[in-house]
């Protein structure tokens, strides 16, 4: 069986050549209008998983300051973290409170009777691997320590692993990353040593408030749809889904998300591609080039003869 | 909320999921109020203003809920003539003493009453001032049984009218100018509150301990209740006041206390010089209606739980053997004691005073002076190591060779390393196992408490002083595993209590005066009724009802909602079809419904108590406090309160501005001060110096960090995530004095200079009141000198001023200055500090 590599695909586990039987495709779905920024989720990774504190310097481990970045101090999904809470303030023009009807906008100073109307706004949002159902980073590891699992979801095995650093620029979203010391390549395995257990992944177990929801990845796309139009109902317009359409250039997340505002001001690419898309054309292409290379030098031979 | 009680929060998520409006009013932008619908932005130390502005609208606009107040609270009692308001009195209610600084509180209460607390003296013995807190026991309701009332409401003389006129000028005009709110945010709120309570729904009111860290602490809550009370939100499901409490388990601890003045169950310490027999004692104690009426019954089952067989009727039941107040011993004057040699030993467990307490150096003042100190902790915190490497060995204020107390640092076991209780918010009992062996010698604090009383029992074993006979009676006797750790559930075993048969009792109504009876704690009976620890009950939620009875267990009774006999009308009807919760059964004449009662099961509405009637026999079928001996939920307390029948606006200890609602009277005129050298207070607004420190700082949590560190400043996990000390400011004050986002600045007040990197945010704001522009600083408390990250104690900054009632701290709301850099070393900072004093005319 080829492996796809574009385009909507319904079973990655089937297309990868796991037999029919095998468990439905699981994710995540992250619906950040409910994330109260508790970072539960970062802390019962590092713990489940074993993982040392690297701070905001993911290269200077030992170094404990403050990014003076909101409330984020670890910077960036990396080889020692597999979910980040991303903390974004922003003042935001002032809205009518439609969700319960309060009545009066928010005055932009406290104390004042009226002015400019503005509100601050602080998102907060836990980061994950998207386990795309199109992983470019599974598709270039040359050792085959990258795989799809039963599950759906894309995984290093780390002692397959030859530190080649391929996947890291493959990977549309920058998620994947090299540990120093080690060289390995690590990120998010959805708990897979937790699911073969039954039981779900560490983040989703912590999330309080269940903003980090697992299960399979149709119902979540279901229960997705759902909050978005509730959202919508309720006054909240700028409630959309990232990563849930399996018509995007990934084919769809496994972990998707429900966002408040633009991904770009999440840190997430606002249209990523499986960098691999291009690559039947590409070699096709190579190939082209290396027949007509063959063929204008074949040429030059018999043109020689003349 | 969300930031401290991240996991409690998630039903008020759950609630806004099904359409709750959720309301955050903070000084701070946190992450609850990243997810409320509303935040309000107040200026710290100013919440009695605003809730007594929602309270002024809610009676002005009439959206109080009329039948539930005139039949439910002490609306309709009438006043005594002699009594005066804040507004005849310029701020002071009648019976102020200027002298002593306390109030003579009798003519607070209602005419022709004498009026006690529900547990506390009852005779006429004249009582020292500064012991009265300390005998109140658990406060509560009046001896009175029928006092006159109004019930039209219209009596000038009683509560609702003097309600109305204490309340009067507290309009959103006011709120504006005192609190910093806007009147159309004001206006939000009282509409959303108004809509949302009522016969078809209710609200609830949820606080965190930063709402009673005030000198006018207790009269925060007593503004909620009152507003509570209005609007018909006790007793009834989705209702309520909600304590969030400090850190896990405080709730047990004050249930079964560590508190000096009380004994389990909040049953009152005896004293010293008052009631010197048994007899007497539950006399001066026992309220004549309601379940204060059992008070005997309590208080000799516990004595028998204590001393067991060497309890009996001809001994007082070992009454003698208690041990007895002489005065005010609460945390500070403790300290202070320390610090002038009056306290030779002293105990910390899971307590971090040399950072987690007000006024951090006069802490370690006090425990210098100490001979020794046991520290026991999960962590070498702090407290353990002050005299070595603390803030004053560094200024040379304190030399390591001079300080003679010696230190017993004891490793102890964290809750997943032993057996035992959490009691939660909701007064629920949860049972937790041992995950795993605690490591090394760390043991847990049951095992350290029974080894240390196995072992002074062993040595006082011989002993003819009668003053060993305390320790020598006491039954000591748990069962013990293979480590040596004692049974936690036969602790648990033992609070429950035990009848004459020695089987567990089903609940406190099944407690004996005589002695047949043990009971460790009145009110935690029941948690091992038929010999099953009913605190491990871990049926889920979807397979009960909402209530969940069969999740833990919940004191009294396994109630879930206290009171909740209000949630029927006085007929016993449910007030509403949505919100009903408990109701009378005509037909099997007994109260039923989704809860347990909180009521005597089968007395009826129409019940009316016969002359001489007494206890729960005296409790009217229409009369659902029933720890209130007048049954009644008080809009006005006529006993109990030290400060105020009614809450009135005073402003902080040390505040940026006057009151503008008593000019006369600034802050709170019972609240209690030590003027030390070490505790000096900044000056009033207005008075010279006063602008030396002209901003205002608020003590906060973050999520991921725990109290002052002792817990997570060790764990790898939650430093990188907040790494270290910062200092929250709007951009507004950071142009004002220079500071830039990640830099270093430093905070100074009297007391002292902490440094921390400044994070300059939106999310802090100015206030204006009115011409004035007010900057609030956010200070985070969890760090310290010791542990993986660390960073300048919060508590440095602060003073010790309290709330005269409970004795806590105020460490939500003071003054001080912001300067960009870090603070000064050593020496230095002795000299920096003088000097600001210095400047403030605090010092010559």
């Amino acid at each position: 069986m080829v492996n796809s590599l574009y385009g909507p695909l319904d079973d990655p586990s089937g297309n990868a050549g796991y037999p029919d039987g095998h468990p439905p495709r699981v994710g995540f779905f992250t619906d950040t209008s409910v994330c109260i920024g508790c970072k539960a989720c970062e802390v019962a990774c590092k713990e489940w998983n074993a993982l040392p504190a690297d701070g905001a310097h993911h290269d200077q481990p030992d170094l404990l300051d403050l990014t003076g970045m909101s409330y984020d101090n670890t910077g960036a999904l990396g080889a020692s973290t597999y979910r980040h809470v991303a903390f974004i303030e922003q003042t935001v023009p002032a809205r009518e409170s439609a969700t319960v009807e309060l009545g009066m906008p928010l005055a932009s100073l406290p104390g004042d009777g009226g002015g400019d109307a503005t509100e601050v706004r602080w998102l907060m949002a836990s980061d994950v691997c998207k386990h795309c159902t199109h992983a470019a980073c599974l598709d270039v590891c040359p050792t085959g320590a990258l795989i799809r699992t039963e599950h759906g979801t894309v995984l290093v095995q780390d002692d397959i692993c030859n530190g080649c650093g391929y996947c890291i620029p493959a990977c549309p979203y920058g998620v994947i990353d090299q540990r120093k010391g080690d060289g390995g390549a690590f990120k998010c395995t959805m708990c897979q040593d937790r699911l073969g257990a039954g039981l779900q992944p560490a983040c989703a177990t912590a999330c309080p408030t269940e903003s980090i929801q697992f299960g399979p990845l149709d119902e979540l796309r279901e229960r997705a749809a759902a909050r978005v139009e509730t959202l919508h109902e309720r006054g909240v317009p700028e409630a959309r889904l990232y990563g849930h359409d399996p018509d995007d250039g990934v084919g769809g997340d496994g972990a998707f998300f429900l966002l408040l505002d633009e991904p770009e001001v999440y840190g997430l690419p606002p249209d990523p591609v499986v960098t691999t898309r291009d690559l039947p054309s590409m070699w096709r292409h190579a190939a082209v080039a290396a027949l007509t290379v063959a063929a204008t030098v074949a040429a030059s031979f018999v043109g020689g003869r003349r | 909320m969300a930031e401290a009680h991240p996991v409690g929060f998630q039903w008020v998520m759950e609630a806004k999921k099904r359409g709750a409006t959720v309301i955050h009013v903070d000084p701070r932008f946190t992450r609850t109020s990243a997810v409320a619908d509303l935040h309000v932005p107040i200026r710290a130390g100013t919440d009695i203003a605003f809730l007594g502005g929602l309270i002024h609208h809610v009676l002005d606009t009439g959206s109080y809920f009329e039948d539930y107040v005139r039949a439910y609270t002490n609306a309709p009692m009438i006043l005594r003539e002699d009594f005066r308001d804040t507004e005849d009195l310029d701020g002071l209610f009648s019976g102020f003493d200027p002298e002593t600084g306390t109030y003579d509180v009798s003519s607070w209460e209602y005419e022709g009453d004498d009026v006690g607390a529900a547990v506390g003296p009852r005779d006429d013995r004249p009582v020292a001032e500064h012991e009265r807190g300390e005998i109140a026991g658990s406060g509560g309701a009046p001896t009175s049984k029928e006092p006159r009332r109004d019930d039209t409401l219209q009596n000038p003389r009683c509560v609702f009218q003097v309600l109305k006129r204490h309340f009067a000028r507290y309009t959103p005009e006011m709120v504006h100018e005192v609190c910093g709110i806007s009147p159309e945010t004001f206006t939000q709120v009282a509409d959303a509150l108004t809509r949302n309570s009522g016969r078809e729904r209710t609200s609830a009111f949820c606080y965190a301990v930063g709402w009673t860290h005030h000198t006018v602490g207790v009269q925060y809550i007593r503004a909620a209740s009152i507003l509570q009370m209005l609007l018909g939100n006790i007793g009834r499901p989705g209702g309520g006041i909600l304590a969030l409490r400090g850190h896990a388990s405080i709730q047990g601890s004050t249930d079964i206390p560590t508190l000096f003045d009380m004994l389990p169950g909040y049953i009152p310490m005896p004293h010293a010089h008052r009631e010197q027999d048994l007899e007497t004692f539950i006399a001066a104690n026992t309220g004549d209606k309601g379940f204060w009426g059992n008070m005997d019954a309590y208080v000799v089952s516990l004595l028998k739980a204590w001393f067991g067989d060497a309890a009996t009727p001809e001994n007082d039941f070992c009454f003698d053997l208690l041990p007895r107040l002489t005065g005010d011993h609460s945390s500070f004057p403790t300290v202070m004691a320390q610090a002038h040699g009056e306290v030779p030993g002293y105990f910390v467990i899971g307590e971090n005073p040399a950072t987690g307490t007000a006024n951090a150096r006069q802490q370690r003042q006090g425990l210098a002076k100490l001979e020794w100190l046991v520290v026991r902790d999960l962590n070498m915190i702090e407290t353990a190591t002050f005299w070595k490497d603390g803030p004053e060995i560094e200024t040379g204020e304190m030399r390591t060779d001079d300080i003679g107390t010696e230190v017993f640092f004891l490793p102890a076991a964290a809750h997943s390393e032993k057996d035992g209780t959490f009691t939660n918010t909701q007064r629920l009992l949860q049972w937790h196992h041992k995950a795993v062996e605690p490591p090394g010698d760390c043991r847990s604090d049951l095992w350290f408490y029974y080894e240390i009383g196995k072992r002074i029992k062993a040595r006082l074993a011989g002993s003819t002083d009668p003053k060993d006979r305390a320790l020598q009676e006491l039954t000591w006797d748990y069962p013990v595993d293979d480590t040596g750790e004692p049974s936690a559930d036969a602790v648990l075993r033992e609070i429950n209590g035990t009848g004459p048969d020695d089987t567990t009792i089903g609940g406190y109504t099944e407690l004996k005066a005589d002695g047949s009876t043990r009971c460790g704690c009145w009110i935690y009976s029941g948690v091992y009724a038929d010999e099953t620890n009913q605190s491990m009950r871990r049926r889920p939620g979807r397979e009960q009802d909402l209530a969940a009875h069969e999740w833990g267990w919940a004191w009294p009774a396994n109630r879930r909602v206290l009171y909740n006999r209000a949630s029927a009308d006085p007929d016993g009807k449910p007030w509403s079809e949505r919100k009903k919760l408990v109701w009378w059964d005509a037909a099997g004449e007994k109260w039923t419904g989704g809860d347990v009662p909180d009521f005597p099961a089968t007395t009826a509405p129409d019940y009316r108590p016969p002359e001489g009637a007494r206890a729960a026999e005296a409790i009217g079928g229409n009369e659902p406090f029933v720890m209130q001996s007048d049954g009644r939920a008080w809009l006005h307390s006529p006993a109990g309160l030290l400060d105020g029948p009614m809450p009135a606006h005073y402003e902080p200890q040390e505040s940026p501005v006057s009151n503008a609602l008593y000019p006369r009277q600034r802050a709170n005129p019972a609240r209690q001060e030590f003027h030390r050298p070490e505790n000096r207070y900044h000056p009033a607004p207005g008075m010279p110096g006063a602008d030396v420190f002209p901003f205002v700082f608020t003590t906060f949590r973050v999520t991921e960090h725990h109290t002052a560190g002792g817990m997570s400043r060790w764990t790898p996990h939650l430093n990188e995530l907040m790494p270290e000390m910062f200092l929250e400011v709007s951009p507004e004050l950071a142009a004002l004095r220079g500071l830039e986002n990640g830099q270093w600045c430093h905070v100074v007040t009297a007391r002292s200079a902490i440094e921390g990197k400044a994070l300059v945010t939106e999310r802090a704001k100015p206030l204006r009141l009115g011409g004035t522009t007010i900057h609030q600083i956010g200070v985070p408390w969890h760090w310290g000198s010791n542990g993986l990250s660390t960073g300048d104690a919060a508590n440095e900054l602060l003073s010790v001023a309290l709330d005269p009632n409970v004795h806590i701290m105020e460490t939500k709301a003071a003054t001080c200055d912001i300067r960009p850099g870090r603070r000064p070393r050593g020496p230095e900072l002795v000299t920096f500090l003088a000097d600001y004093r210095w400047r403030a005319g605090l010092e010559t």
